[in-house]
């Protein structure tokens, strides 16, 4: 009980603080939709697709699992901030709960994640793609979780690190493997034998294809609960490790 | 109110590939009483920062014990954050909410409901005049209004023992006497003020008691009357030239009133004495006896920075 009101305390504080921030929004909702618009038509000629909506339903699910996973890694930054500020010692010598002070920032970031990707779902309907509104809900879902773990994994390696020239070089470096390996920009059904055997360890590539399934209106594919699975355990490990970093970090 | 025993904290730094450790808090043991403005004087990093992170629970001690406001700070630390509040000497207030915000949110984090919260930010910005500025963004306070809002912040859940680094660092000497008053007034309301300052006159003026703290200990504590007194009572600084210093030395070392004598090098006495005000009569009258030339005398009362001086050797305005 403590801990949900605590976590809502954080998380309306960090929500109103972001929509105060007009610059913020209009950047994320800016990039996609350049992404959909610009790039995406490249990609039924690339991909050898029968029609413009097949090419999304390969692409889109794929650009959101992309702006789940670095909309998270990116969140450490605005912690450091804070922990500069003093804002975190401050809650740190109150009585809050520690998961709170978590919880309350990431589902901020999942909140804003689940709305980056319902106004390019609505966009992607005005360029003919179709989803059954339940199997959109279920990829919804897999997007929250991978949000939730990247931002909890990147506020806890910024308690860690606790300076932004350390935090920047390490997400580019996590995030580039990650995103090259996940086949979030093209199926990695094009890629040769050994690059989909690397690709089978990371949990993204599983994630990545389980969105595509439910986009394809394809429940019935394993991908879908096994991606919703790992990063489901993924998701708790990461936040139970993050938590741990706000209860005990100093400085 | 605060009590502790041998309580110790050393940091590991690196540089370079040497690992050094500095012990930054070497076993210090402290007793404040309730009601009382308790101060820890000392010169740059002689640990008091330190020290308060440790009793606000923000850094787990190295060894020692301590109990804050009646909970064990090593067993029961949640207990302790209940009990306190803890104003740090860098600031904790966000750039981009205003002082109302910050109040209502911290009474919120403190458990206490939305109406109450609302009323209590109200009295504190009533409280410490930031009425006019309660809603304006914090990065547009000057330095002495954002740290009202910070003091404010530490109090609003209105604790048993309030900690303030270093309350008055950065502010005019106007609003240095404000937050004094506003320090005093929480004394009045009950509250524990253990503050933390390098500023003698503050720690004379403001403490009830102070401790103070050099390099990791604390080397005295008590009232500053009882510690100025503790150390040789008034010095009489006599001016001479420096022939006849020898010979008034003479004179004046088998004077009953004087306890210590000391050449000062350039020519002239130092006499340490009971009473300044009645030694300084007879001083006169016996130099001039002995037709010795007096080009000056002054009386200096110990002040905390000679109580610094005897305990450390070191003067706390040169370190
Ligand atoms: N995180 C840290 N890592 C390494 N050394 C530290 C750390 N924090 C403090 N120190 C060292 O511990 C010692 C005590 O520091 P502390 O901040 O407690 O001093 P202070 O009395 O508060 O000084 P000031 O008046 O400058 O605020 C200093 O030598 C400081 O360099
Ligand atoms: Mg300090």
């Amino acid at each position: 009980m403590k801990l949900a009101r605590d976590t809502w305390l954080i998380f309306q504080r960090q929500t109103q603080l972001l929509l105060r921030n007009p610059v913020w929004i209009f950047v994320g909702v800016f990039q996609p939709v350049m992404y959909l618009l610009l790039f995406a038509p490249l990609l039924k000629p690339a991909l050898n697709a029968p029609t413009q909506a097949a090419a999304y339903k390969i692409f889109v699910p794929g650009l959101l699992v992309l702006l789940a996973i670095f909309g998270g890694l990116f969140q450490g930054f605005g912690l450091i901030a804070e922990l500069r500020a003093g804002v975190i010692e401050r809650s740190r010598v109150t009585p809050v709960s520690r998961l709170a002070l978590l919880l309350g920032r990431s589902l901020r970031d999942v909140v804003s994640l689940i709305a980056q990707a319902i106004i390019i779902t609505l966009l992607a309907l005005a360029f003919d793609l179709r989803v059954f509104i339940g199997y959109l809900l279920l990829a919804y879902l897999m997007l929250a979780l991978i949000a939730l773990m990247t931002s909890a994994v990147s506020y806890g390696i910024a308690l860690k690190v606790k300076s932004e020239d350390a935090l920047a070089p390490l997400m580019n470096t996590v995030a580039q493997p990650v995103l090259l390996l996940s086949g979030i920009l093209l199926p990695l059904t094009f890629a040769p034998g050994w690059l989909q055997g690397v690709a089978k360890w990371n949990p993204f590539s599983w994630a990545v294809e389980g969105t595509r399934a439910l986009f394809n209106g394809d429940l019935g594919n394993d991908r879908v609960w096994q991606g919703l699975g790992i990063i489901a355990v993924l998701a708790a490990a990461g936040v139970f490790w993050a938590a741990r970093q706000f209860a005990r970090s100093v400085r | 109110m605060i009590e502790t025993r041998g309580l110790r904290k050393s940091y590991r730094s690196r540089a370079g590939r040497e690992t050094k450790t500095v012990d930054a808090v070497r076993g210090v043991d402290l007793d404040v009483a309730a009601g009382e403005i308790f101060g820890f004087l000392g010169p740059n990093g002689a640990g008091k920062t330190t020290t308060l992170r440790m009793l606000a629970t923000l850094i787990e001690p190295d060894g020692g014990e301590a109990a804050v406001a009646g909970a064990d700070l090593r067993k029961d630390p949640a207990e302790v954050r209940r009990r306190i509040g803890y104003v740090a000497q860098g600031g904790s207030t966000w750039d981009e909410s205003s002082a109302r915000e910050e109040l209502v949110l911290q009474a919120r984090l403190y458990g206490i409901g939305k109406a109450d919260a609302h009323r209590r930010a109200e009295r504190a910005l009533e409280a410490f005049q930031l009425v006019e500025y309660a809603d304006r963004k914090c990065k547009t306070y000057s330095g002495g209004q954002r740290r009202r809002v910070e003091i404010a912040l530490g109090i609003i859940h209105e604790p048993k023992i309030v900690f303030l680094d270093e309350p008055t660092t950065g502010l005019d000497p106007q609003s240095r006497a404000h937050m004094w008053d506003e320090i005093r007034r929480l004394r009045t309301e009950g509250m524990t003020v253990f503050i933390t300052t390098h500023y003698l006159d503050e720690a004379d003026a403001l403490c009830d008691r102070i401790a103070i703290m050099d390099h990791g200990e604390v080397v005295a504590e008590g009232t500053p009357a009882e510690l100025k007194r503790e150390i040789s009572g008034e010095v009489v600084i006599v001016g001479l030239d420096a022939p006849s210093t020898p010979r008034a030395a003479e004179l004046l070392d088998t004077e009953a009133y004087v306890s210590k004598l000391e050449t000062v090098d350039e020519g002239g006495l130092r006499l340490y004495v009971d009473e300044g005000a009645t030694a300084i009569p007879q001083v006169l009258r016996r130099l001039d006896h002995a037709g010795l030339d007096l080009r000056s005398i002054e009386l200096h009362r110990p002040s905390l920075d000679d109580v610094f001086l005897t305990k450390t050797g070191r003067s706390l305005r040169e370190s």
